[in-house]
């Protein structure tokens, strides 16, 4: 009600608009603000795990046993557990993924960088398709093409008339499905959760200039703006969670020698 | 939402927020190669090799401490083993000793039974000795006396040592029959 009204007033309520963020310098496209995290992202995980695992001791410093504790969470809980004695080769990756995704997730609540680049599209698109070309290529390396395709496409154990039903689903989920569902399960919740906070942040701010009866009611917008806050760092943890999960799963199930 | 916001919101709307941008497509395909490469050569290896060596560390002290049980549980077996040992030599001591005594005893108590034996058989002799000697004094100092006795009786003095003896042989001799 008070954004409505607000809104009559001139308010203009957050919008797709606002993930456009112009380039900084020119016209330059290479110089907008998401990219720039990105980067910063890439310096920031590379030179927090390069100090962290320099010494490799047995008895860790705090610093080695907090990067260890990421590192250990991935390779133990996510690959070992999911894709079994083969996990080690997927472990860098997954790795990667995990921290690039969940640093860039964070970047949307730490102060001043307030900005979660994996709700720009691009981002997720890439990791997908970096997620699609692997998990194929397991399967392909690992079963072969044409055996690959015929799993795919005839399941075994199915009654033949049910391959019409059956089999467009699963090429449909091999191929369109799964890097889609991956890319923007990333992209909505950090696209909605960054639309939400602006949402109540920039209108709890307008409530503030309107009319007293506004003012008071002002401060339970920025509360509300302050809890999503951390219902939004228990989500972009657990997207980045469920983003390595998924790949991981993607793996395992290439490795898998039946259906 | 009056027509008039609608417009308004529609008109700051931007562009499809699912169209990629090609800028941060390259952006994303080289940050994400750039993370993985650096991950990959520097940090996987780094971690891979302190789990390792504290993998190795905890199996070294475990195996240690395994050892070192075994070898607790061997000297407690051969510290066991020699108690018994020790108890049954301190058994068959003891039963040697008292076989032993046992014998010792019984030597003692046959060498002393033969002493005394002994002692008893010496007192008979010397007994029957002094006996055989009292009776020959006895019968001698008995015939002087008897002779004597006679002698002044009868008025004869038999001094004839001959004689003398055979008749106290004869008087013995007929005593001991009338006896």
């Amino acid at each position: 009600m008070g954004v409505r009204l607000a809104s009559e007033d001139g308010f203009k309520p957050p919008s797709t608009a606002d993930f456009e963020l112009p380039p900084v310098f020119a016209d330059n496209p290479f110089t907008t603000k998401p990219v720039f995290l990105v980067f910063f992202s890439v310096i920031l995980i590379s030179v927090f795990f390069i100090l962290a695992s320099r010494k490799a001791a047995i008895v860790p410093s705090k610093l080695q046993f907090a990067g260890e504790s990421v590192y250990g969470f991935v390779r133990n809980d996510l690959a070992r557990d999911v894709i079994g004695h083969e996990f080690m080769r997927f472990v860098p990756y997954l790795f990667t993924l995990f921290t690039f995704i969940l640093t860039n997730n964070l970047f949307g609540i730490i102060p001043f960088l307030q900005f979660p680049t994996m709700s720009r599209v691009s981002f997720p698109y890439v990791l997908a398709m970096f997620t699609f070309v692997i998990f194929h290529y397991v399967a392909i390396k690992h079963k072969g093409l044409i055996a690959y395709l015929k799993e795919i496409m005839f399941m075994p154990g199915v009654p033949k008339p049910v391959y019409i039903l059956l089999t467009p689903i699963e090429v449909a989920t091999y191929f369109l499905v799964r890097p889609l569902t991956l890319s923007l399960r990333l992209f909505a919740n950090m696209f909605a959760g960054h639309l939400l906070l602006l949402v109540f942040i920039l209108g709890g701010e307008h409530l503030l200039q309107g009319v007293i009866g506004l003012k008071l009611v002002s401060p339970f917008a920025f509360a509300f703006g302050i809890a999503l806050t951390f219902f939004e760092f228990m989500v972009q943890c657990l997207q980045a969670y469920i983003f390595t999960l998924l790949t991981a799963l993607y793996i395992a199930g290439a490795l898998a020698d039946e259906h | 939402m009056s027509s008039k916001n609608f417009s308004n919101w529609a008109a700051v709307e931007g562009a499809n927020p699912l169209i990629p941008h090609t800028a941060e497509l390259i952006v994303g395909f080289i940050a994400f190669s750039l993370l993985f490469l650096v991950l990959r050569s520097k940090v996987v290896p780094m971690f891979e090799k302190a789990f390792t060596a504290r993998t190795e560390a905890i199996q070294g002290g475990m195996e240690k401490a395994e050892r070192a049980q075994i070898e607790a549980e061997r000297a407690l077996a051969q510290y066991t083993n020699q108690l018994n040992e020790a108890r049954s030599e301190a058994q068959k001591i003891r039963e040697d000793a008292r076989v032993q005594g046992a014998a010792i005893i019984e030597d003692l108590r046959s060498k002393a039974a033969e002493e005394a034996g002994r002692i008893t058989a010496a007192a008979t002799a010397a007994i029957e000795a002094e006996r055989q000697q009292a009776v020959t004094s006895l019968r001698n100092e008995v015939g002087a006396l008897a002779t004597e006795l006679a002698g002044k009786i009868v008025g004869e003095v038999l001094d004839d040592q001959v004689r003398q003896s055979r008749i106290v042989d004869r008087f013995i001799a007929d005593l001991e029959k009338s006896k």
